[in-house]
Formats: C-alpha cells, sequence, structure tokens
C-alpha cells in the first residue's frame, strides 16, 4: 500500500519521515499521474494560497476530488486543513470543498501567536496528543455529519473527521506524533481491502429485495 | 492543559511550512499582492531591492515600519522584514511590529562588527545568511531557526550561490563520513559548537531548514539550487528588476516545485522577457562584496 503526500509546496518530507516510521511507502505527488496506485493522500502544511494555484495549475484538482469520492482517505494538516474546507471565512477561494466546515486562516494571529498545547483526541486513546500550531487556522463551524475529534481549553475545534476525510489545525508530524498516519493507514487499507463489518457494506435494512 | 506560544518548535516550524517555495522581496503593498498572486510563499518587506541599494550606496538600515505594517496589511501570507546585522534594536522594533520573520542581513549595513544579534532573546524568529558550515553553526547556535545561504544579493548573478551551498552541503557530507573522534577537531576548525556539529554529523543535514538567496534570477536558477539540495529559495531583485515581474515571479514559483522535471522547466521558462541585467563578479571590487559581511 502507497499513500501519497501532495509535494507542490510545503512539509511534505515530514509527513514522508512519518510515514516511514509507521512503514507505509509515502509517494510525493506533484502532478496528476503521482496518484496513480495511491491509497490515500496527505496534504501537508505550508502556505495554503501558494498550495492552491499550483494545485490548479498542474491540473490536480479533479483527480484528488475523484480520489477522495472513491472512498480513500484525506488527511489534511494545517494549510491542507484550509484546501479541505467547504468554507473559508476570509473570503479565499475554496479548493477541495470535502469537508463540512467553515475555517478561518491565521485565527490565533501572527508567527508570535504560534504555539504549542497537549489535546485529548478521544479516539486516539489516553495518552494526550501535542500540537504544534504554526499560524494555524481554526474551524468555526462544523456541520452535523462531522466528528470533532479535537478542541482547545476553549472550546475551539482544532481536528475533525468526515467520513474519510481527517484534518488537524496542527502538525502531528513535526511532534514525532504518529497516531494520525496510523489511523489514515488504516482507513486506506480498509479502502483497498473492504473486509467483514467494514463501513462500505450495506445496512442490513436498506438491503433491499433480498430473500429473508 | 499548557500553551506555550513562540517555542523553538514553531519558530522553525514556520520555516517548514515554507519549504519548497519562493520568497520575494518586495518595496511596494502592490508588489506584495504581485508576489502573492503569483504563488509567492512569503515576502521580505524593504525600502529597496539589493540591486538598488548597491547602486543608492551609503549606509542602508531597517525599512521604515508605515511600510512594513502597510506589507502586512495588504498580503495574508508570511511577511519578513530585515535588520542590521548585531542591530538588536532594529529587531526589537520589527518584533514590537509583528513581523511573522527577522532576516539579520548582510544587504544592510552592518551596526556591530564583532557580534551579530542574540536572537535565542527574542519571540520572533530570525533567519540567517551564511557562506559556510561554520557560519551556518554560529547562527543557529546564537538562535536563528533557518538559514539561507547569502550569494551575492543585488548581482542577478548565482554563481556565489551555487558555490556556498556545495560549500555547506559538501561539509555536511564530510562530517557524516568522520569518526566520532574526528568531530572534535572539525567542530574546531569549523569555528562551531560541538554539540552541534555532532548532530550535524548524525542527521546528515543542518538543524534547521536551508535556503538559497543572492542572484536567483531564473527559473532554471531556481531549480538548479534545489536540485543541489536547497529547501527553497529567496528572489530578491531577479523579480522586481525583470521586465515583467509577475511572469518571471509565477515561473520562478513552478520551477521551484519541479524542479527535477526539465519539461516542465522549459516550459516555464518560455517568453519570460528579460531577465535582471546582471553583474559579473570579477566587475564588483571586494569592498563591494555583500557575502563578507557577518562572520
Amino acid at each position: 500500500m502507497r499513500i501519497g503526500v501532495l509535494a507542490v509546496q510545503g512539509a511534505f518530507a515530514e509527513h514522508m519521515t512519518t510515514l516511514a516510521a509507521i512503514g507505509v511507502e509515502g509517494v510525493a505527488v506533484r502532478l496528476p499521474s503521482d496518484l496513480e496506485d495511491v491509497s490515500g493522500l496527505i496534504l501537508p502544511g505550508g502556505e495554503s494560497t501558494a498550495q492552491r494555484r499550483l494545485i490548479e495549475r498542474w491540473g490536480l484538482r479533479e483527480p484528488i476530488l475523484d480520489l477522495a469520492r472513491s472512498g480513500a482517505p484525506l488527511f489534511g494538516t494545517c494549510a491542507g486543513m484550509i484546501l479541505l474546507a467547504h468554507d473559508i471565512l476570509d473570503g479565499d477561494p475554496v479548493t477541495f470543498p470535502l469537508l463540512d466546515i467553515a475555517v478561518r486562516r491565521n485565527a490565533f494571529g501572527r508567527q508570535l501567536d504560534s504555539f504549542e498545547a497537549d489535546l485529548r483526541v478521544l479516539m486516539l486513546g489516553d495518552r494526550p496528543v501535542h500540537g504544534v500550531f504554526i499560524r494555524a487556522p481554526v474551524v468555526e463551524r462544523a456541520g452535523l455529519g462531522v466528528d470533532v475529534l479535537a478542541r482547545l481549553e476553549d472550546g475551539r475545534i482544532v481536528a475533525v473527521r468526515e467520513r474519510n476525510i481527517v484534518a488537524t489545525a496542527f502538525h502531528p508530524e513535526l511532534a514525532g506524533e504518529t497516531r494520525f498516519h496510523r489511523l489514515v493507514a488504516t482507513m486506506a487499507a480498509e479502502h483497498d481491502d473492504p473486509g467483514e463489518g467494514s463501513g462500505r457494506r450495506h445496512h442490513p435494512t436498506r438491503r433491499m429485495g433480498q430473500a429473508r | 492543559m499548557t500553551v506555550e506560544t513562540s517555542t523553538w518548535a514553531t519558530k522553525k516550524g514556520l520555516a517548514q511550512m515554507l519549504k519548497g517555495g519562493v520568497i520575494m522581496d518586495v518595496v511596494t503593498a502592490e508588489h506584495a499582492k504581485i508576489a502573492e498572486d503569483a504563488g509567492a510563499v512569503a515576502v521580505m518587506a524593504l525600502e529597496r531591492v539589493p540591486a538598488d541599494i548597491r547602486a543608492a550606496g551609503g549606509v542602508a538600515r531597517m525599512s521604515d515600519p508605515a511600510m512594513i505594517q502597510s506589507i502586512m496589511d495588504a498580503v495574508t501570507i508570511p511577511v519578513m522584514a530585515k535588520a542590521r546585522i548585531g542591530h538588536f534594536v532594529e529587531a526589537q522594533i520589527l518584533e514590537a511590529l509583528g513581523v511573522d520573520y527577522i532576516d539579520e542581513s548582510e544587504v544592510l549595513t552592518p551596526a556591530d562588527e564583532r557580534n551579530h544579534i542574540d536572537k535565542h532573546a527574542f519571540k520572533v524568529p530570525f533567519v540567517c545568511g551564511c557562506r559556510n558550515l561554520g557560519e551556518a553553526l554560529r547562527r543557529v547556535n546564537e538562535g536563528a531557526a533557518m538559514i539561507r545561504t547569502k550569494g551575492e544579493a543585488g548581482t542577478g548573478n548565482v554563481v556565489e550561490a551555487v558555490h556556498q551551498l556545495r560549500d555547506v552541503l559538501g561539509e555536511i557530507r564530510r562530517l557524516g563520513g568522520m569518526r566520532e573522534d574526528e568531530l572534535f577537531v572539525a567542530a574546531k576548525e569549523l569555528g562551531a559548537p560541538y554539540d552541534l556539529v555532532a548532530q550535524v554529523a548524525k542527521e546528515g543535514r543542518l538543524p534547521v531548514v536551508n535556503f538559497v538567496a543572492g542572484g536567483i534570477s531564473t527559473p532554471a536558477d531556481a531549480a538548479l539550487v534545489m536540485q543541489l539540495g536547497a529547501e527553497g529559495v529567496f528572489v530578491g531583485s531577479g523579480i522586481f528588476k525583470s521586465e515583467d515581474p509577475a511572469r518571471m515571479a509565477n515561473a520562478i514559483v513552478q520551477a521551484t516545485t519541479h524542479f527535477d522535471d526539465p519539461k516542465i522547466l522549459a516550459e516555464v521558462s518560455k517568453g519570460l522577457g528579460a531577465p535582471m541585467r546582471g553583474i559579473a563578479l570579477e566587475q564588483l571590487a571586494e569592498s563591494d562584496r555583500l557575502a563578507i559581511r557577518g562572520w
């Protein structure tokens, strides 16, 4: 199984290192042809405005949307969360409206307001997640279908999941945190080989026309 | 839940987010918008690009805070600004303004010929220039969270940038082949702290992000230093001294991303108009060389 890392700009090498640390092969994605045979995609931190232009310029938007529609997991950190958001509150153009959230860019201020904080992420276990927030965005609205994975102490939302799309406002890849990448790798493996009990099996009550 | 601002991880981390990108010198808010629209990852706000600083002569100082503020208001990408080497009060002023990064820069006239700024004393991160590995590690020891090779700013000539980048990366490779007992002497010869030298030998890279500056003026120049191992580029005079700055800026951004794809490099290099004129380094008096400032 190979997981792509969007490598048009930003901290993609750190995600490749994190994938290698959990024994997953990462593939740098700069052109649509790089997406062949990937089972998931990570959108790294960087400058979302620069990344958005490079995604459009090299025709990556539609193939990445197709990958998401196929059910493969997408995981965005920081700028990646902005690219995945349905609404961007400062009016910046939307790239992949896959997450039903509204984000505010640079929500905490400028670089002087960048910070580190420990977060509780219930689905990742008892050990807190160490979050590095760099000119980070924040989720100001999350739709009904969106699971909130983590909040700051003041209640602001900084990690979400909606079906096969996961996003964090912070950088697990800068803190030696591998659990998000393990989660994405598990989702990708399940996408490749949906076994008994997987989310892709239809719910029993929706099996129309089957013998009782 | 403890919250800590301006930590080493956040200072160094912002530079990590800029990797694979182009940081452009801008002198007006209008330039800053052109740079942002072309895909710059950050802008360097200054009153004159290095080529004009050379032409003007005299003492080059920190830019007018009002001008820096107007650029901070015009764009959403990070804004950097330059302080003179050793001028910690210019740095305090830039920190008070809220710039995202300070460049302690040889492009301005040094304010102290012995001491660089104690960058650990600041909450804002610093980028510093270097010509070789020893200089890079001395700056990191003083608290620099990002390094750039100096090149020779304002010349439009990439030769010094290439020379210095090869020097830094060659030294790192050399350290990697040493026995542990040889690293003590290497540290002495480099004039750099042993702990940092040992770390570089072990990890095979600088402890912070390493960009290239000083002389990049075409997409091919940017791709050249990226192929040699730079993690991103600063472009100063090369954009706004070219015939069509918006196109040149965009082409250099594309070339920095697709640095190892010659077909794409050929495509983005087409019809850009004239790059900046440039200066052969033999025509430059030793006293006009900026790279020798800092130590």
